[in-house]
């Protein structure tokens, strides 16, 4: 009897929380703090282990990154030439990209401090910026850390992040585009893959 | 480097010039960078006049210096760039912005010790970022070409006749004795490229092909900066200004010349919406 109750105020207070939805400030908040959180703590994540930070970043981070949208965004128009099979690989290989360059910036940018910029959402708003800001003690200007995101569903997922206006995700569009011109989408596949590859090399030497 | 002010002008001039000559002989179908045979030559040389001398000596400087001295330094540079964010913000039309930039000067030139300390930024008075080039983007002069220029790195042909004028205006050139001046403007660039370190290793991670990764987050960068960090959203619009055809672009274009040298700033009537 005791063990029904439990479960049934297990279910009632997992039922809430599915219900409540997580506002898209409050949830690039907390998992930014709480990454930011270990990597403090983490001897060897500070000493440049990307490794673990990538083991980071997938655990907490990637969740709520929605990748398709990303991978879509980058490739612009070619979105469409490639058939489900290429957009599947595509959007693995992009996957794989990106989380290495975001753990990488984790781990050299490890010593600053966020800033969270006032959010407002407005009733019925599906796709909303948030700002956030880098302090950067004695670099000069602060730099703008932007996530964008969309709504699917109840929650909230990053679709682009954008340093200091760089949008890490439409940056690739140009060389994506010329790629494909010249080798065709599959082209951009073997590339993203060997470059995905010269990546792992070097994470694995440190 | 024991140049006039007048000379200097000349040599960019000269070096833009040559950029005009090239322009008709090089193109491989990026709108945005016409010129990218010469440009990727001239991001080369860049590259490896950074990897022999100057990275090297930012790496050791970064090394041997104590932190809250490099953020003096930092300091004192951005102190004096301050000034001219605020001749710029007041250009803009943006006159508070303006206030703010003459009274973090005001603070940190005093209480701050000639801009070592940044007490300003802990009063509240933030930091901008302003230039000659922006200040044309927002005029409503647009980017022209990209132009990868020997030292300086990349900008835009509109960027380009912004840095002329930086560069003509920059008070450690011009104001500070003979000999502290090239020392000091060492210091400056030793100091700049040290605190771009850790964005390199980023960097090699994240791009399939540094010259266009670099050339486009350079374009994005000052789109971001001439809006003041709220560009129009451009997602969705790029993948259609991608299936316009290019003729009707250079149609739409209209030269004008700025310098006696072959060089056109192309004049776009760029949308430039304020907050």
């Amino acid at each position: 009897m005791k063990s029904l109750i439990a479960f049934f105020s297990g279910l009632l207070i997992a039922t809430t929380a599915m219900a409540q939805e997580v506002a898209p400030d409050v949830l690039v908040k907390t998992v930014t703090n709480e990454v930011l959180e270990i990597v403090r703590k983490d001897k060897d994540i500070q000493s440049g282990n990307t490794k673990k930070a990538i083991d980071l970043v997938e655990a907490k981070v990637l969740p709520h990154f929605n990748f398709t949208r990303m991978t879509q965004l980058a490739l612009g128009r070619d979105w469409r030439q490639a058939n489900a099979a290429q957009q599947k690989t595509l959007t693995d290989e992009f996957h794989v990209l990106l989380v290495r360059t975001y753990s990488k910036a984790l781990t050299e940018y490890k010593k600053q401090i966020i800033d969270f910029k006032p959010f407002a959402l407005k009733p019925g708003e599906t796709d909303v910026r948030v700002r956030t800001e880098i302090k950067q003690s004695g670099a000069g200007k602060n730099i703008e850390l932007d996530y964008y995101l969309e709504k699917s569903g109840a929650a909230w997922k990053v679709y682009d992040i954008a340093v200091g206006g760089i949008s890490l995700v439409t940056n690739y569009r140009d060389s994506f585009a010329s790629e494909v011109r010249n080798n065709g989408v599959d082209g951009l596949i073997k590339t993203l893959q060997a470059k995905n590859k010269s990546g792992e090399a070097t994470s694995v030497k440190q | 480097m024991k140049t006039t002010l007048p000379a200097r002008i000349k040599s960019v001039a000269a070096a833009i010039a040559t950029v005009g000559l090239l322009a008709g002989c090089a193109s491989t179908g990026n709108p945005k960078d016409p010129i990218e045979g010469f440009n990727r030559a001239m991001f080369a040389f860049n590259e490896g006049l950074d990897s022999a001398i100057i990275k090297p000596v930012a790496t050791g400087y970064d090394a041997v210096l104590p932190s809250p001295i490099k953020t003096g330094v930092t300091n004192f540079f951005s102190n004096i760039d301050d000034l001219f964010v605020g001749v710029n913000n007041l250009l803009q039309g943006k006159v508070p912005e303006a206030f703010s930039d003459l009274g973090r000067v005001v603070i940190n030139t005093t209480v701050g010790l000639l801009g070592v300390i940044d007490f300003a930024s802990d009063a509240g008075l933030e930091k901008h970022d302003e230039d000659f080039g922006q200040t044309f983007g927002r005029w409503g002069v647009g980017n022209g070409a990209y132009v990868v220029i020997p030292v300086f790195g990349p900008r835009t042909a509109r960027d380009t006749v912004g840095l002329v004028l930086d560069v003509a205006v920059d008070p450690v050139w011009n104001h500070l004795p003979q000999d502290a001046r090239e020392v000091a403007v060492a210091l400056r660039l030793v100091n700049d490229r040290a605190n771009l370190l850790p964005a390199d290793k980023v960097i090699e991670e994240a791009a399939l092909d540094k010259y266009s990764y670099m050339r486009d987050a350079y374009l994005q960068r000052r789109r971001s900066l001439i809006h003041d960090g709220n560009p129009p959203r451009e997602v969705e619009a790029d993948a259609e200004q991608v299936d316009r055809p290019l003729v009707a672009e250079a149609g739409a274009a209209e030269a004008v010349p700025v310098t006696p040298a072959p060089l056109v700033l192309v004049v776009r009537t760029e949308q430039v919406e304020t907050k």
